[in-house]
């Protein structure tokens, strides 16, 4: 039985099979309508989600199978108490796979040990989204063709943004990758990634303060959210986050097949006048994320569909 | 034998555990779990050594499968540990760093699962040999001593 704690669970040669599936689903959707039917999804949420938990239950769904849980600790038996461990001891009775999402890092590490069904991370605090990298490989490979012989632009919050770091490190498998890192000083990607995952594995980097400087040279342009509350004062907030608006103008810069990729919510580092854009795809993005959570589940269960 | 000289007999079979830093040697008898084995231990504390100035020793009496000693490794890659056997020191075992350390040192992120369930093993896993970098297997957060 496999589980999914880690985008990097899955071998290129696995990742490859599952989009593969994601793509079949996608253009052949009906012939999946059955493929999950009498199975339970367990959606285990213990903090709000809305795109993750919706996406990961609209998979569910799309396969023919049936959905149970809670959307919050608070309507769920942690408000009594109970760990983790007991409550996917439970769960396993109930339903044939689940997700969870826990504000504890490692918290879905912990119920794989216990689970007699397979577990989906549906992210754990700030440490792993892995159902986000698969949504944005797909994303990547769908649209352009390929994983490898991009140069990527990343931009905002490249040091807490977990769907950023779990990106780096699931792209650097792939054939003459390139990163141009472009965010504030106060928001560098790690040394850590720099060092431990770009340097060792000889990708080449440039590091940016600013957007435009980057926008020409890009295949794709990974926008991130700058939060406010990784600042110590209103003015350098203010500034940065005035730095990161997307807009028509700076679109200009970009090379016409750039596409724009964001993980959302966007709250104003995309202007909505960049949607109407062909090269904004952060909505396909998410219809991907379905297709993929789809494809997960059908191979975490060991489903096959001729 | 100089009168009032504190004397510890040989040992048939076990290990003698030399150069430990002074002061060191009842952590090392928690984590070699001695207190759960019936054997004979022997600790001798803030010995003179010319080396260390002051340094701790242990004779630990049992047949030399009982012990896992790859702990010491990671808590102090400088012990000594002779292995005796017919009251003879028939090896010194080199010290690695373990793969993993269970129970050892406890993840101090505070947003680690490790810190709300109960009964959960806190378990380090060695990433990095060379910089000598264990990470929380839960959380993935590196171990900092201090």
């Amino acid at each position: 039985m496999r589980h999914l704690m880690s985008p990097l669970d899955f071998s290129v040669e696995e990742l490859d099979q599952l989009m593969d599936l994601a793509n079949d689903i996608e253009a052949h959707p009906d012939k999946y309508a059955h493929a999950c039917d009498g199975k339970k999804l367990a959606s285990l949420f213990y903090e709000p989600s809305t795109r993750t938990r919706l996406s990961h239950e609209a998979a569910m769904i799309n396969l023919g199978g049936s959905v149970l849980g809670f959307s919050s600790a608070d309507s769920s038996s942690a408000a009594k108490g109970e760990s983790v461990s007991d409550t996917i001891r439970m769960v396993s009775c109930y339903a044939d796979i689940c997700a969870m999402r826990h504000p504890k890092e490692g918290a879905p590490m912990v119920a794989c040990k216990h689970s007699t069904i397979p577990v989906i991370n549906a992210g754990d605090g700030g440490h792993q989204h892995p159902t986000q990298t698969l949504t944005d490989l797909l994303t990547i490979r769908s649209l352009k063709g390929h994983l490898g012989n991009l140069t990527i632009g990343l931009c905002g919050d490249l040091k807490f943004g977990r769907t950023v770091h779990s990106l780096i490190h699931a792209l650097v498998r792939y054939e003459n990758v390139k990163f141009i890192l472009i965010s504030p000083e106060e928001l560098r990607l790690p040394s850590y990634i720099r060092q431990d995952v770009l340097e060792r594995n000889k990708v080449d980097y440039s590091e940016v303060v600013r957007l435009e400087d980057a926008l020409p040279d890009l295949d794709l342009l990974y926008m991130t959210r700058v939060q406010k509350e990784r600042f110590f004062n209103e003015d350098d907030y203010v500034r940065m986050k005035d730095f990161y608006i997307l807009d028509k103008k700076k679109m200009e810069l970009a090379p016409k097949d750039m596409m724009v990729l964001h993980p959302l919510p966007r709250v104003n580092e995309i202007s909505v006048e960049v949607d109407q854009d062909p090269r904004a795809k952060y909505f396909e993005q998410v219809q991907y994320g379905v297709y993929v959570r789809m494809a997960l589940i059908l191979t975490l269960l060991d489903i096959h569909i001729s | 034998m100089v009168k009032n000289t504190l004397n510890v007999g040989s040992i048939s079979e076990g290990f003698v555990l030399d150069h430990i830093q002074a002061g060191k040697s009842m952590e090392i008898y928690k984590h070699l779990n001695l207190d759960k084995l019936d054997c004979c231990v022997a600790i001798i504390k803030n010995a003179r050594s010319n080396k260390m100035g002051k340094k701790d020793i242990m004779k630990i009496e049992c047949p030399i499968d009982f012990v896992d000693l790859d702990i010491l490794g990671f808590i102090d890659h400088n012990i000594t540990v002779n292995i005796i056997q017919d009251e003879k020191i028939v090896s010194k075992k080199e010290l690695h760093l373990p793969n993993e350390i269970t129970n050892v040192i406890k993840c101090k992120n505070p947003r680690c699962i490790t810190s709300i369930e109960q009964g959960l093993d806190h378990i380090f896993v060695l990433t990095d040999e060379e910089k000598q970098i264990y990470r929380c297997k839960y959380c993935e957060e590196k171990y900092q001593s201090k």
